[in-house]
């Protein structure tokens, strides 16, 4: 059945342009019940059109994309699916509590546990506080917050989070990641892009992304041992050079 | 539910925005009232004749309080003397010869000199023709009276007239009384495009910044169908529009009391339907913008040239290629009902087929636009 299905099997995607310029380049990725995947990368290299494709609001040119077992695009998955987006995308004119509510609706919250899932995500993310508050009023870090907090509102069983932890200070990336593994734990499946390196070793499994193309893949502590260094950063940059040789030989 | 989510956002959001509304209720009754008060005080003209050689006569005739004359005892270079003087026309006589130069910088004054000196000089011509009249009536009575001397036990078989008639005119009007002014017939498409032109933007920019501020994307990751958006937004928006169209033919109606032959209600119906379509079609524009900038571009492209088609300028007289291009506008179905009802009484059925193409415009651009929404999410 579709909830025991892998919550996010990507099979030789590809995309390019409407310009020919490619932009993903056979991407192929699984993602496992309860498992954080990270995708890494710089910016341009094509995570967010991954991230987009996925969700089924991008068109893909070649391969295909399965969530629970459902193809995309699918629209009624999107209940099950707690995207946060790069940029935050938010209601300004409304309080941080009418953007909730409103997302909470769309996402068919019931009534009566709409006010109980409004205070939850809120504490989460250090928001319950100031509900009441514009968001215009808001700082960065807090539409921040807010946007994770959208993310969390119907409790999804797949948490799509693209940078959740741009422009957030350590102690409240300490604790969304708390959240996060909470939700891991209650067998929640999650998948984020970053290039915060401190997030990459948090996640379960990663994926280095660079020009369009997977170019390695495997848990933190594999890639570290593979290249042979101590850090995350050193076998990104250890594996863009790699490409780099690649391109010039071919 | 969904839908009403919708409907409930963005009533929130338009309550937090002040300056929208007043954008949308006050602003139009703003210019409306200003339009009245240009358009309907009848304009007096105020001219200024230079005259050389004019003979009293007709100086007589001329005068009146709007047309000043400033005698000359040359016309050497008369352009300097008009420009120096300020004078909207010459008039020179030679003989049985009439000269006139006008400034015709200003239309309206040189039509009122044309026919104030035509009329002056029918005037002469009549007044010239009764004293003719008037000598030879007096020959005929005299004449009368010795042959009543002649035949004085005998009573004149005939009588023969002695005055001339008199004529009077008294005009009647079929629809409205004389009293109208240019307002009132440029009122009802101005109403029409007020409504158009206020929800058209309102829409098109809401939807734009709902894009631009990545909301759409965000919206579009949850199950909310592409359809719901779009009645979402005609709904939600729609609200406004409809107070709107109520505020200003009731202000039209009561404050500025225009001539309303018809009923009112149809004169709403009607212009619900073009803010309907204002609603879709802002929606629709929008999806062509990248920023508001782009967003005000479409209005020279696609609101001022309805202006022109909605009955302003009569249609009638448009060269044949051009009540074509009338018959494509919304506005130009919108203006020439509400001119019908407003000014000539039509009813329902009359302008029933009119209503029907409005309708038309907005299910097309509705449909259009939930087409368009495909772009950003495939299902």
């Amino acid at each position: 059945m579709s909830s025991t299905a892998e919550p996010i099997i990507v099979k030789q995607v590809a995309k390019s342009y409407t310009s020919g310029q490619p932009v993903l380049k056979n991407i192929s990725l699984t993602l496992h019940p309860g498992e954080i995947l990270g995708l890494i990368g710089p910016s341009g290299a094509g995570k967010t059109t991954l991230i987009k494709a996925i969700l089924g609001m991008e068109a893909i040119d070649r391969g295909e994309i399965k969530i629970f077992g459902t193809t995309m695009p699918n629209r009624k998955i999107m209940a099950r699916i707690g995207y946060m987006a790069q940029s935050d995308a938010l209601y300004e004119e409304l309080t941080a509590r009418e953007n909730l509510q409103f997302f909470g609706q769309l996402m068919a919250v019931p009534k009566n546990q709409l006010e109980q899932a409004i205070q939850h995500a809120s504490a989460v993310v250090n928001l319950d506080h100031v509900l009441d508050r514009r968001v215009s009023a808001y700082s960065g870090g807090m539409k921040r917050r807010l946007s994770v907090a959208i993310a969390l509102i119907q409790s999804p069983d797949l948490l799509i989070l693209d940078e959740p932890t741009v422009g957030i200070d350590p102690e409240l990336r300490e604790q969304i990641w708390q959240e996060l593994e909470a939700q891991k734990k209650a067998a929640k499946s999650i998948i984020i892009t970053t290039h915060v390196m401190a997030d990459a070793e948090q996640c379960d499994y990663l994926m280095l992304i660079r020009n369009g193309l997977a170019i390695t893949q495997g848990t933190p502590a594999a890639l570290k041992r593979q290249f042979d260094v101590t850090t995350i950063d050193d076998v990104f940059l250890k594996a863009g050079r790699l490409q780099d040789a690649n391109n010039r030989v071919g | 539910m969904r839908i009403i989510a919708l409907v409930n956002r963005i009533l929130k959001q338009m309550r937090r925005s002040p300056r929208t509304i007043i954008l949308m209720f006050v602003a139009p009754l703003f210019i409306l009232t200003l339009m009245y008060l240009l358009l309907s005080t009848n304009n007096t003209v105020k001219t200024r004749v230079g005259i050389y050689q004019v003979n009293d006569t007709i100086v007589t005739n001329l005068k009146s309080n709007k047309l000043t004359l400033k005698s000359f005892n040359n016309k050497n270079k008369l352009q300097a003397k008009m420009k120096q003087h300020d004078l909207d026309a010459f008039i020179t006589v030679s003989g049985k010869k009439i000269d006139v130069t006008y400034q015709n910088s200003d239309l309206s004054k040189t039509a009122y000199v044309k026919n104030t000196l035509r009329a002056g000089l029918m005037k002469m011509n009549t007044k010239a023709l009764i004293n003719v009249t008037k000598a030879q009536r007096d020959v005929i009575t005299r004449q009368q009276q010795a042959l009543l001397v002649l035949t004085k036990q005998q009573p004149p078989a005939q009588k023969v007239p002695s005055k001339p008639t008199n004529y009077q005119i008294s005009n009647h009007y079929l629809y409205s009384n004389g009293s109208a002014t240019f307002f009132d017939q440029a009122l009802p498409a101005l109403i029409a495009f007020f409504v158009f032109f206020f929800v058209f933007l309102i829409s098109g920019i809401s939807l734009l910044s709902e894009r631009t501020s990545g909301t759409l994307s965000r919206l579009l990751a949850t199950p909310i169908k592409r359809n719901e958006i779009i009645y979402g937004y005609l709904c939600g928006y729609g609200i406004f529009a409809v107070i709107q169209t109520f505020i200003i033919v009731f202000f039209t109606v009561y404050i500025l009391k225009i001539q309303l032959v018809g009923s009112i209600w149809l004169v709403l119906l009607t212009n619900i339907l073009v803010a309907l379509i204002a609603l879709a079609m802002g929606i629709f524009a929008s999806t062509f913008a990248q920023n508001e900038f782009q967003m005000m571009q479409f209005i020279p492209l696609l609101v001022i040239p309805q202006v022109f088609f909605s009955g302003l300028i009569p249609i009638d007289g448009m060269a044949h290629w051009l009540q074509a291009i009338a018959h494509i506008m919304p506005l130009y179905y919108a203006g020439t009902s509400l001119q019908n009802v407003i000014t000539k009484g039509y009813t329902f059925s009359d302008i029933g087929l009119n209503l029907l193409i409005l309708l038309g415009f907005a299910i097309l651009f509705i449909w259009l636009n939930i087409r368009g929404m495909r772009r950003f999410r495939k299902v």
